[in-house]
C-alpha cells in the first residue's frame, strides 16, 4: 500500500519503486522516452520562456510565520491577550492550543492529565490535521526560519567549496530520536526534550527575551551551516515526525503531476524532504496525478522552483467537491 | 540454480567511497553526541542544585512540577507585578519553566485571585492537587489564607491550600527591628524597580516601591506590607538577662509569597524565603 510505504519513508526508509503503475501513467513514462530527442528539447526550452519561478509561496509563508510568532510577543508587550502564551502551549482569544510534541511529553513524563490539556491538544491536533501535519515545521516553527537562513550559507559554502556537500545521515535517526525522548519522558519524568527544542527556546526569547538557552541554538546553526544541511530539521527533530504523523491523514498536500513534468529535479535540490520527491524522478510516477508522502512540509519551495507548474497545492476532495 | 548465477566479490569500495562514509559517520556521531549530550546534561543542574527555586502559588511538588510544565509563560503573562520569571539554561531541565526572585520581585497577590494558577495550560500551578499526589507534612496551610487587601469583601480568602515556603528571619544582627531602628526614604534605594499594591494608594494599581518613601519611627516594613493575615507580627522577646528587644515573629499562615524579603530595607535581607519550605511548629 502506497499510504504504508510513504509513512516507512517518513520513518528513515529509503524509498521504493512503485510496484503498480497505472496504465496511463506507464503510457506517459513511454511517450516520454519515445519522444523526439529535439522536439523534447524544445518543448523543455518553451516551458523555461514563461518561467514560472518565482518566491510567491516562500515569500507567503515567511509573512505567515513571522506574524503568527510575532502575534505572541505583540499580544504580551502590549498587554492585548489576543495570543498569550508561547509555540508550547498558548490561548488565543481564550482557546487553548497546545503543541502536540509538548503536550505528549508532559503527558508521558508526568502521566496526569488534566481537562485544559486534552482540549488544547485535540484542537491543535484538528487544526493541523486540515492543515497538513508538517506545515507547523515550515509555516509556523521559528527554527525552521533560522535553519533556512544557516541552509543559504551552507550551500553558498558549498559552492564555493569551502565545506564539503552533503553528508547523508541516515534519516532513521530521526526516528530513534523520536523513541529515545519518549522513554526518557517516561522514565525520568522530565520533559527532557523540551529542555533542548530549539522551537521552544527560540519561541521563549522572541516573547520573553533572549538567554543563555540560545547559545544551544546557535550550536545547531553553525552545525548546520558547516557539516550537514539542514541537520536538526532532517536527522533529528521528534517535533517534525509527531506532526508528520497527523500529516499522514491530512487533506491538504502537494500534488505532482507527471504530465507536464521534465524531470529536471530542481524541485529536488530546494527540497528540505527531497525523499518525499522521489516520485518525480523519470519513471517513478505510480500515477499520472501523486500526492506527496506525509514528511513533506508543505512549504511551497518545489512549487516555487517548478518551472512547468508540474507542482501545486491541493485539498483532497476539494477539486471534486468543486 | 548453478554457479552462474553466483555474483562477482564487490569490488572494495573507492577511497572517495571510504572517505565519504568515514565523513558521515562522524557526522552522524557528532549529531548524535550532542543532543543526547546537550540534552542529558540538563540533568546536572538537577542534581546538583545549590539552592532551590521559588515556585509561582499553587505550585506541585519540584519533580512534579518540572515533569508537568509545559514552558509556555502563560503564568508570567498574567501577573500584574511581573513576579515570576522564566528560568533559563543554567537550569538544566528547568530551563523555560517560572520561579520567583522574591528580593527583586516577590508576589503580592495584587491579582487578588492567584491568576497564575488560572492560567496554567497543564495542572502545574493547581488549586487542587490530584489526590493521589503526597502533601508533605507542614506544607498544608491550616486554613485559606486571608489577603488582607480584601478582607472586608464577601469572600476574603485566596484560593491556596499549600504554603510555597516559608520566611525566616536569617539575619537578626541586620533587623532594623531588632537593633530598634526605624527607617526613612525609599526601602531598597530610588533604582529599585519592585512594584507592589499600596491599598491607600490604588487598590488595583501596584506602584513602584521607590515612589512609596516611608518614615516610621521603628522598623516594621515586613509585618507592615505582609499581604497575608496573621502572617507575621513584630514581638518583645526576652533575653536571660532580663533585656528585651522587638523582632518580627512568623506565624503559621505564612505562605512564603515574599513580600517580606522584597521589602526588607537591611541589606542583604535579614528575613528571606525558604523555597518549599515547610512549617515546623
Amino acid at each position: 500500500m502506497r499510504l504504508w510505504h510513504d509513512v516507512l519513508v517518513m520513518l528513515g526508509r529509503a524509498p521504493k519503486k512503485p510496484e503498480k503503475i497505472t496504465e496511463r501513467a506507464q503510457q506517459i513514462h513511454f511517450h516520454k522516452r519515445a519522444v523526439n530527442k529535439e522536439e523534447y528539447k524544445a518543448a523543455r526550452e518553451k516551458a523555461h520562456a514563461d518561467p514560472r519561478k518565482s518566491n510567491k509561496w516562500r515569500n507567503r509563508r515567511w509573512a505567515v510565520l513571522l506574524a503568527s510568532n510575532l502575534l505572541f510577543t505583540v499580544s504580551f508587550y502590549f498587554d492585548i491577550q489576543v495570543l498569550e502564551g508561547a509555540l508550547t502551549a498558548s490561548r488565543f482569544v481564550g482557546f487553548h492550543l497546545i503543541d502536540l510534541n509538548s503536550a505528549l511529553q508532559v503527558m508521558l513524563a508526568h502521566k496526569h492529565i488534566i481537562v485544559n490539556l486534552v482540549i488544547g491538544t485535540a484542537t491543535v491536533f484538528v487544526l493541523w490535521l486540515l492543515l497538513g501535519g508538517r506545515s507547523f515545521c515550515s509555516w509556523v516553527c521559528p527554527y525552521h526560519l533560522l535553519a533556512e537562513f544557516a541552509e543559504k550559507i551552507h550551500v553558498k559554502l558549498v559552492a564555493m567549496k569551502l565545506v564539503s556537500s552533503e553528508q547523508n545521515i541516515n534519516r532513521s535517526l530521526r526516528t530513534v530520536f523520536w523513541v529515545v525522548f519518549a522513554l526518557l519522558a517516561v522514565v525520568t519524568g522530565y520533559t527532557v526534550f523540551e529542555s533542548i527544542s530549539p522551537t521552544g527556546i527560540v519561541s521563549r526569547a522572541l516573547i520573553y527575551g533572549p538567554g543563555l538557552a540560545l547559545l544551544w541554538v546557535l550550536a545547531l546553526l553553525v552545525f548546520e551551516v558547516f557539516f550537514v544541511r539542514r541537520a536538526w530539521c532532517r536527522y533529528a527533530c521528534p517535533i517534525g515526525l509527531t506532526y508528520g504523523a497527523v500529516g499522514v491523514f491530512s487533506p491538504l498536500r502537494v500534488k505532482y503531476r507527471l504530465e507536464s513534468c521534465f524531470h529536471e529535479g530542481d524541485c529536488r535540490k530546494v527540497c528540505l524532504v527531497p525523499h518525499v520527491l522521489d516520485t518525480v524522478i523519470k519513471g517513478r510516477a505510480a500515477d499520472t496525478e501523486v500526492a506527496l508522502g506525509p514528511d513533506c512540509t508543505r512549504c511551497g519551495l518545489c512549487i516555487d522552483a517548478c518551472p512547468t507548474g508540474s507542482l501545486s497545492y491541493e485539498v483532497k476532495g476539494l477539486s471534486k467537491l468543486l | 540454480m548453478t554457479d552462474a548465477t553466483t555474483p562477482a566479490p564487490k569490488p572494495p569500495p573507492s577511497k572517495e567511497r571510504r572517505r565519504q562514509a568515514r565523513r558521515r559517520f562522524l557526522r552522524t556521531v557528532l549529531l548524535t553526541g550532542g543532543v543526547m549530550g546537550a540534552a542529558l546534561s540538563g540533568w546536572l543542574p538537577i542534581a546538583y542544585a545549590q539552592r532551590q527555586r521559588l515556585r509561582p502559588p499553587g505550585a506541585l511538588d519540584e519533580h512534579e512540577f518540572l515533569s508537568s510544565c509545559i514552558k509556555c509563560g502563560q503564568c508570567v503573562q498574567v501577573c500584574p507585578v511581573q513576579a515570576i520569571k522564566l528560568a533559563d539554561l543554567v537550569d538544566g531541565f528547568g530551563v523555560g519553566v517560572p520561579y520567583i526572585d522574591a528580593r527583586e520581585q516577590a508576589c503580592d497577590f495584587s491579582c487578588d485571585a492567584v491568576q497564575c494558577i488560572l492560567a496554567c495550560p497543564t495542572g502545574s500551578l493547581t488549586y487542587d492537587k490530584p489526590k493521589y499526589m503526597p502533601v508533605r507534612p507542614g506544607a498544608a496551610l491550616a486554613g485559606k489564607p486571608v489577603l488582607i487587601a480584601k478582607e472586608k469583601d464577601a469572600e476574603p480568602t485566596l484560593n491556596l491550600k499549600e504554603r510555597i515556603g516559608v520566611a525566616r528571619l536569617v539575619r537578626p544582627e541586620t533587623c532594623l527591628a531588632v537593633k530598634g531602628l526605624g527607617f526613612k526614604g525609599q526601602v531598597r534605594g530610588p533604582g529599585f524597580e519592585g512594584q507592589l499594591r499600596y491599598m491607600d494608594v490604588d487598590r488595583w494599581k501596584p506602584i513602584k516601591v521607590a515612589d512609596h518613601p516611608y518614615d516610621i519611627p521603628e522598623c516594621d516594613l515586613c509585618v507592615r506590607e505582609c499581604p497575608i493575615k496573621g502572617a507575621i507580627s513584630i514581638e518583645t522577646m526576652y533575653a536571660p538577662d532580663g533585656s528585651q528587644r522587638k523582632q518580627p515573629v512568623v506565624h503559621e499562615p505564612c505562605v512564603g509569597c515574599g513580600v517580606c524579603e522584597m521589602i526588607c530595607p537591611a541589606e542583604p535581607a535579614a528575613i528571606v524565603i525558604e523555597p518549599r519550605e515547610v512549617w515546623k511548629a
